[in-house]
């Protein structure tokens, strides 16, 4: 099969730890409990608060070194307030987020500025994410001026151009402006800024949403390959299930601000239980006509509540068509579901679910 | 391309729409953008017919032609016919074509935000049809109104009439717009990504919808759209666009088991699939190219991987490689016989 002539082939996949680096499996960032409310107030000289939305309403996960957690949900369920707290660009209302044991949610100062430098981000948008009155050298080389450390002055040039042959552009472009470029180079450009610093993690909000399939294939063989080259672990966020399934080690599913179900991509896609999860697989159109009429299709009535004022107990109770009176009573939590406690296959997994059961969602190819 | 007329050869029934050899500019600073050069295409009655193409294919380009709602200037249409219901659209006057649109055919666009006014309330723009095209009152016209907002599956639709554009969630934008296109009973739907800004269980309730709604009314259907698995879901028959051009037509299982055109075979080898977790995924190199300067021959050429000396000079035409299937490539043959 020959490939396209992308970015050059990564040079086999990093076998072992890089001399000081971290031990492959060894927990990276662990969130506990995090919670984000944005307050709703009403009154322009006496302002008070009449209420919040809850975009994270406790969310907690692990991401391990050299893994790639795929986070899905649709729109308005938190995974993108998610991303922002990890990146520290909204400080979350609760709970932690502890990067190699420490908690960074609380930072501030010259603490926060170093943890920053390991958690970099690669944003949805190639058009409004980069500077259009700065050349690619300078959007590039930014990082370097807020962490000089990382490449003395004279040095950053050479580093950008590095790093534009990493990501599959050519160095010579580096005095070029974004609006020379197509989509997918914009969002290349993108991912050279993140990793300009040379961090642990990366997290990326949608980062292949905005392109066309055929540069969407490019963009993602360039996420895997520089994931095995850098080392790097990601938190991968994005709406698209197939492209998450196939990035991902692990996948949690996010519904109104909690993650509803979550396990390896064999777990999520193969034997789901949470009822949510199997409307959403069902509902992702398969690229096989053959698989029309093979597909038991979950149809979903209704619209996501408001998160200024989710549904007491089940956050989906309102559109399950299983749900009954203990679904309003009792927030399920996001346990191992005791039917399933001494099963030993897949299906074994965490799922925010009273009534947890398998059904198969995605048709088999 | 002038084989419009030998792809009628196959029994089907009258076309409802019969595009042939349309060609489209937009003459801009830059130089003349050639974005749809001798698309040919026929969409019977309750049929659909999928277009498919990346962005700058010039799928949206035919279907605002058809429609004859092309922003002019820039853009101009430089030739070709449009034969509806037997009537060349391309010479009818501004008034007579007025009439057929909306009344026999009706679009769907992608943001139903931006579609909709949003200072007039749903029931006021779904109305204006009935008053505008059939000299309804206004208070029959709301009547009508409302009747069609339940037929879309909007709950409360009485209560929800005078409801403006935001205060509806994006699910239920659409089914307004696709109302509004139902309004007048047309013949032919033309829907432009219609659940593109959707969730995917949101886009699963419309997709539905209108596929229900196509075959109770017997509907010629032109779904426009760059997703392959909405496409595989609905379609009859698949067009594939690139460059202005239709590369490879066939019915929608046969494209799927074996395309006959190295584009076609390389965007459905390019897709992550839901249902296996796959190896690394085939990449189309390069970009599409600029519509100011199309590559000479085959304008997939720079990006094939059967490009030979022959795709660098001459275009292909579209070849018949089956009983309504077509593919513009030299290698058509080879690329069925799955080399790449």
């Amino acid at each position: 099969m020959a490939h396209g002539d992308g970015p050059a082939p990564a040079p086999g996949p990093a076998t072992g730890p890089a001399p000081g680096a971290a031990v492959p499996g060894e927990p990276l960032l662990e969130v506990r409990d995090l919670v984000k409310h944005f307050p709703l107030t009403r009154g322009v000289v006496f302002r008070k608060q009449v209420g919040a939305v809850k975009a994270v309403d406790g969310v907690s996960f692990t991401l391990r070194k050299g893994e790639t957690l795929g986070i899905v949900g649709e729109s308005g369920c938190g995974k993108s307030t998610v991303a922002k707290m990890l990146v520290a660009l909204e400080r979350p209302t609760a709970g932690q987020i502890r990067y190699r044991g420490e908690d960074i949610s609380r930072l501030s100062g010259r603490a926060m500025k170093a943890v920053r430098r390991n958690i970099q981000m690669v944003f949805q948008d190639p058009y409004t994410s980069l500077n259009p009155r700065m050349t690619v050298g300078d959007i590039i080389g930014e990082p370097y001026e807020i962490h000089p450390e990382v490449a003395p002055k004279g040095d950053r040039r050479r580093k950008v151009r590095e790093l534009l042959d990493v990501v599959g552009l050519n160095p010579e472009y580096i005095n070029r402006y974004p609006h020379q470029f197509s989509g997918g180079q914009r969002q290349r450009i993108g991912i050279a800024r993140g990793l300009a610093l040379r961090p642990e993690i990366i997290v990326a909000d949608e980062p292949v949403s905005a392109l066309d399939v055929s540069v969407q294939a490019q963009v993602v063989n360039l996420l895997e390959q520089l994931q095995d080259e850098f080392d790097l672990s990601y938190v991968f966020i994005a709406h698209d299930l197939s492209v998450v399934r196939h990035l991902s080690d692990r996948v949690a599913v996010m519904y109104l601000g909690r993650i509803v179900e979550t396990g390896t991509d064999e777990q999520i896609y193969e034997h789901p239980t949470h009822p949510y999860t199997q409307a959403l697989l069902s509902a992702v159109p398969v690229p096989d006509p053959d698989a029309r009429s093979a597909r038991g299709r979950i149809l979903l009535t209704g619209d996501v509540p408001s998160p200024a004022d989710p549904p007491s107990g089940c956050p989906f109770r309102t559109r399950c068509w299983k749900a009954r009176d203990l679904c309003a009573e009792v927030v399920p939590p996001l346990d191992v579901p005791a039917v399933f406690a001494a099963d030993e296959g897949p299906v074994r997994h965490p799922s925010a679910c009273h009534f947890a059961e398998e059904r198969k969602a995605v048709p088999s190819g | 391309m002038r084989n419009g007329a030998p792809t009628a050869g196959d029994g089907a029934p009258a076309a409802l729409l019969d595009v042939r050899d349309l060609r489209v500019e937009f003459r801009t600073r830059d130089g003349i953008a050639k974005a749809v050069n001798g698309v040919s295409c026929r969409v019977a009655p309750g049929q659909t017919l999928a277009v498919l193409g990346e962005s700058g294919s010039g799928k949206s380009v035919t279907a605002q032609a058809v429609m004859g709602i092309l922003d002019s200037p820039p853009g101009y249409v430089t030739g070709g016919e449009i034969v509806f219901q037997g009537r060349d659209l391309l010479t009818l006057r501004k008034e007579e074509r007025r009439r057929v649109r909306g009344a026999r055919m009706a679009m769907i666009f992608q943001d139903a935000l931006s579609a909709l006014n949003p200072v007039l309330s749903v029931g006021a723009q779904l109305g204006e049809m009935f008053q505008v095209h059939e000299g309804m009152s206004r208070k029959a016209a709301r009547g009508r109104a409302v009747e069609l907002m339940e037929r879309v599956g909007i709950p409360a639709a009485r209560a929800r009439v005078g409801d403006y554009p935001h205060q509806f969630s994006g699910g239920m934008r659409q089914r307004i717009m696709i109302a509004m296109a139902l309004a007048l009973g047309p013949d032919l739907i033309i829907a432009d990504e219609p659940t593109t800004a959707l969730d995917v269980t949101v886009q699963a309730q419309v997709m539905d919808l209108l596929a229900e709604l196509q075959r109770e009314l017997t509907m010629g259907l032109i779904l426009i759209t760059h997703d392959l698995g909405v496409v595989a879901d609905v379609a009859d028959t698949i067009a594939v666009m690139y460059a202005g051009r239709i590369v490879e037509t066939a019915p929608v299982h046969q494209l799927y088991r074996a395309p006959a055109h190295p584009y076609t075979r390389g965007l459905l080898d390019s897709i992550p699939r839901l249902d296996r977790k796959g190896q690394r995924l085939y990449a189309i190199k390069g970009l599409p190219p600029n519509l100011t300067a199309i590559p000479p021959g085959c304008p997939f050429n720079p990006r094939c991987p059967l490009a030979q000396d022959v795709c660098r000079s001459e275009l292909p035409p579209l070849y018949e490689v089956g009983p309504g299937r077509s593919s513009a490539c030299h290698f058509w043959k080879e690329t069925l016989d799955g080399a790449r």
